[in-house]
């Protein structure tokens, strides 16, 4: 890693010993948010780790935990190369800070990046504590060794343990980077290994802290009534009635914020009182009168049909691989299809929440976010102050999936702490949750296939037409990126000579932004749908098809994906488009667990689908039960994933089991729709999402790989709409191209 | 005034009776573990037990409460981890863990009234909470371990 600087101080970390909530610390960049306590430490060669007299080994972890178990698998390869014992291991969350590097937590990323730092930071400590202890023995430090939290002479018995050389090592030069030796992988004692996550204890108890539980002294609690639609603003209010409820304190209007509103809040009027509920009732009794704005037009069924309509004309071309018109013309079987997902909404269990305070031109907030530089930056920008006087602290979260990357209610708090002069806990409803989120991009999509007399597939065009994120930053986006066509479009891996991608043009009129895999959901369920649409052209078995349209196992030819592929922004010589690990690993895996081909109940059916993201590769395999009424059931659902090496064994699996149900959710049940600008969504009530009762039995099969690792949070989604949808197409002979399922379509003759 | 008995404890509360339990463990005893997630019952982050049965507290108000015992995740435990609780830790049930005090509370009230349920009345228990993270599957195997346990 690079700039490892020796930040010992005895005196710096004095103060950390946490006990509850310490207020206004930032302290070494440590978020004070957990109720475990810190020892000061004497010896912290680099930003990750800190080690004190006691033994105790306080590693940092950078990146946010939102349910993926990243606290846990990041301490755990630090103390691999440490040599620590396990049970000294403390975990701290940092706070935002760009000495930190990236710690924007989305992408799937958080192992990929910071494996090797943390390998390193943890050797680095290693290597200095085993110096001090060959130096105390005067023997070479090759006469010594490591083991659990203690350097070890030969094999005489003499030990010190860490803790007893922690303050002599503080006095060395920290060794360059690159320099210390890192284990092989023989010698790992923890990477690999499925131990109980850090937090395990605390959640169970119900004492863990996520951003809703943060609480001050003289804490006041805000509800905020935001703009019916995408770009409404207050016109006039009356707090009148508001301010006669009992408890609530002030109202304060927010500014709203121009189109695009970025990460920025949306604005409103917010009802501040001491305790949430009295917020609540005082902001029911707000007379509030709008400005409507550009978007308080925006129809969902109107949007569907003209994206549909542009998915029938040539779009901007993405990838054009050999002569796509001509094969089409010439092909012996010619098929089209034409698919649609609609909104959704994120969702999570923990609606958006924030704490700040406000003092001496200096805010602090404590929140669960995913993106904590962003929300210094936000926080920053919003209050019209300097980011070195924000300081985000970073709670658990409550679920993100992407929604906890943009920070606009972490400004909300910041502003209205000011505002009121006391410090401000804003808690969004969950209605405030569905009417106002970032929602995944509706998207419809057109594809073409042409076979030959063989029943190959010759020609594929694939028409993509979805409002991008970038509209949510940039005016006047109307275009995907190339990331968004990056994700299931321009890297499509068939074998087929003749291929042309394109994209179509698509204003938004809400907050487009990412969501657990992205554009992969649409992209993938398109993609996947069609290819089962061509075997059955072709009357062959769709696992058979499927083999034989990946082709040869080989790594794509980066030139045939054309200039804009992102590749996850990894590299592709690091991370290629590998067709043998997505053909003859996960494909082969899934089908042959899943029991493809054996027989099944009428109305019963199973679907396959594979697909590459976050540079790891997921084949699925649905078991579905189609009733007379079309209602569908999901008994099982197998996923063979090869993520490339396994820090957590245990954790991967979960994130697997977890993306089965949310693309099970996303296919059955979740839609966002808009009149007037509205959503007319607004709780579970009509918001669904699969529950205990819709979920299938998952096996999840991570095959051994010494690979660099790859994504684990989102691949798995992708895969699992096409995968219930061809299930269906098997169990009953109808296409589904339109999510989510209507069982009405379904219905026995 | 209204009194509620909360883990044993009594308090007085000078608080709206109309305030949901959830609104007053959270803001007025700094009870975090009971959860908000929808405000309308409908997802289960708010479980609590009354008087020995799960109720969602966002649609309990304090005055339902008054008088009654009330048993948040907090208490559950206090004396000696709850067999639900060891199941949940034995699995390693939760990933973002938000909604898993809720789901922790269900499971052990069905398991008080139902010590040896079938998987269909595990379903149909716990379809009201919602984990958005997906760890139903580990929810039914931790249910039915503990059930295990407790027989």
């Amino acid at each position: 890693m690079s700039n490892i600087e020796n930040v010992s101080r005895r005196n710096l970390l004095k103060g950390v010993v946490a006990s509850g909530f310490l207020l206004g610390t930032s302290v070494a960049g440590w978020s004070p948010v957990s109720q475990a306590v810190a020892e000061p430490a004497a010896f912290m060669p680099n930003l990750f780790v800190a080690i004190a007299p006691s033994g105790q080994v306080t590693v940092v972890v950078s990146r946010s935990e939102m349910g993926t178990g990243i606290r846990t698998s990041l301490a755990m390869v630090l103390a691999d190369e440490l040599d620590a014992d396990w049970k000294d291991v403390h975990v701290m969350q940092a706070q935002g800070d760009a000495k930190y590097g990236d710690q924007n937590t989305d992408g799937s990323k958080s192992v990929r990046l910071l494996l090797n730092t943390m390998r390193e930071a943890g050797a680095t400590a290693r290597q200095m504590l085993l110096t001090v202890a060959a130096q105390r023995w005067n023997v070479a430090a090759s006469a010594c060794h490591t083991e659990a939290g203690a350097v070890v002479l030969g094999t005489n018995g003499k030990r010190l343990r860490y803790g007893e050389l922690a303050d002599a090592a503080a006095r060395l030069p920290v060794p360059p980077a690159g320099s210390v030796h890192l284990k092989e992988r023989a010698e790992w004692r923890y990477i690999g290994k499925s131990l109980p996550i850090v937090d395990l204890d605390d959640i169970v108890q119900g004492s863990a802290v996520y951003g809703i539980d943060v609480t001050l002294p003289g804490m006041k609690h805000a509800s905020i009534e935001r703009p019916p639609s995408y770009g409404g603003r207050v016109k006039s209010y009356d707090a009148t009635e508001a301010l006669k409820v009992p408890g609530v304190e002030h109202v304060v209007e927010i500014p709203a914020t121009p189109l695009p509103s970025g990460f920025l809040p949306l604005g409103g009027v917010a009802v501040v009182a001491t305790n949430t509920w009295a917020a609540m009732q005082g902001r029911q009794k707000l007379q509030v009168q709008w400005e409507t704005g550009p978007n308080a037009d925006y129809d969902t069924t109107g949007y569907r049909a003209a994206l549909e309509a542009t998915a029938k004309q040539p779009g901007k071309v993405a990838r054009q691989n050999g002569d796509l018109d001509h094969a089409l013309q010439t092909a012996s079987k010619r098929i089209s299809a034409d698919y649609f997902v609609p909104h959704l909404a994120h969702a999570m269990m923990e609606p958006e929440a924030s704490t700040a305070t406000f003092a001496d031109g200096v805010c602090t907030a404590w929140t669960a976010t995913q993106n904590p530089q962003q929300a210094r930056a936000t926080v920053a920008q919003f209050l019209g102050i300097g980011q070195s006087a924000v300081t985000i602290n970073i709670t658990l979260l409550g679920g993100g999936f992407g929604r906890k990357s943009k920070p606009d209610y972490v400004a909300e708090a910041a502003f209205l702490a000011r505002s009121v002069g006391a410090p401000v806990k804003v808690t969004w409803t969950r209605e405030d949750d569905i009417a106002h989120d970032y929602y995944h991009a509706i998207a419809a999509q057109h594809l073409e296939g042409g076979l030959d007399t063989d029943g190959k597939a010759v020609a594929w065009l694939h028409r993509t037409v979805f409002p991008s994120i970038g509209s949510t930053f940039t005016a006047d986006t109307v275009y995907g990126s190339a990331g968004e066509l990056s994700q299931g479009v321009v890297d499509m891996p068939f074998a087929i000579p003749n291929v042309r991608c394109e994209n179509g043009r698509a204003e938004a009129h809400v907050r487009i932004g990412w969501y657990r895999s992205v554009y992969n959901i649409p992209h993938a369920f398109a993609v996947g749908s069609f290819v089962d649409e061509l075997a059955a052209a072709a009357g062959k078995d769709p696992t058979q098809f499927l083999l034989s349209l990946l082709g040869e196992p080989r790594k794509l030819d980066p030139r045939l994906l054309g200039s804009g592929y992102a590749n996850y922004g990894a590299s592709l010589d690091e991370y290629p488009i590998d067709i043998g690990r997505m053909r003859n690993v996960v494909l082969l895996l899934a089908a042959a667990r899943s029991g493809w081909g054996s027989p099944l109940p009428a109305r019963h059916g199973r679907g396959i689908a594979v697909h590459r993201s976050f540079l790891s590769y997921v084949a699925a395999v649905a078991h579905v039960a189609v009733a007379t009424d079309g209602t569908v059931t999901v008994p099982r659902i197998d996923l063979a994933v090869d993520c490339g090496m396994v820090v957590h064994p245990d954790r991967v699996a979960a994130q697997f089991e977890g993306a089965a149900v949310m693309g099970l959710g996303n296919t059955l049940f979740s839609s966002v729709t808009f009149k007037q600008g509205t959503a007319e969504q607004s709780n579970f009530g009509d918001y669904q999402v699969a529950r205990i009762d819709a979920t299938p039995e998952t096996h999840v099969y991570v095959v051994r790989s010494d690979a660099p690792p790859g994504g684990v949070g989102e691949p798995g989604v992708p895969p699992v709409s096409a995968a219930i949808c061809n299930a269906i197409f098997s169990a009953v002979g109808r296409r589904v191209r339109a999510l989510p399922v209507d069982p009405g379509e379904l219905k026995a003759a | 005034m209204t009194d509620i008995t909360v883990n044993g404890v009594r308090h007085s509360l000078d608080a709206d009776s109309a305030m949901p339990l959830l609104w007053a463990l959270r803001d007025l005893l700094g009870l975090h573990g009971t959860k908000f997630g929808c405000g309308i019952g409908a997802c289960g982050a708010c479980t609590i037990h009354l008087d020995g049965q799960a109720v969602r507290s966002c649609i309990t108000t304090l005055q339902d409460a008054g008088g009654k015992q009330v048993l948040t995740i907090e208490g559950l435990g206090m004396e000696k981890e709850h067999p639900v609780q060891s199941a949940w830790k034995a699995g390693n049930v939760p990933q973002c863990g938000y909604c898993q005090p809720g789901q922790i509370m269900q499971a052990a009230a069905l398991l008080q009234q139902t010590p040896k349920p079938t998987d269909q009345q595990i379903v149909d228990a716990m379809s009201g909470n919602i984990c958005r993270c997906g760890t139903y599957q580990r929810i039914k195997a931790a249910i039915r371990a503990a059930a295990g346990e407790t027989a």
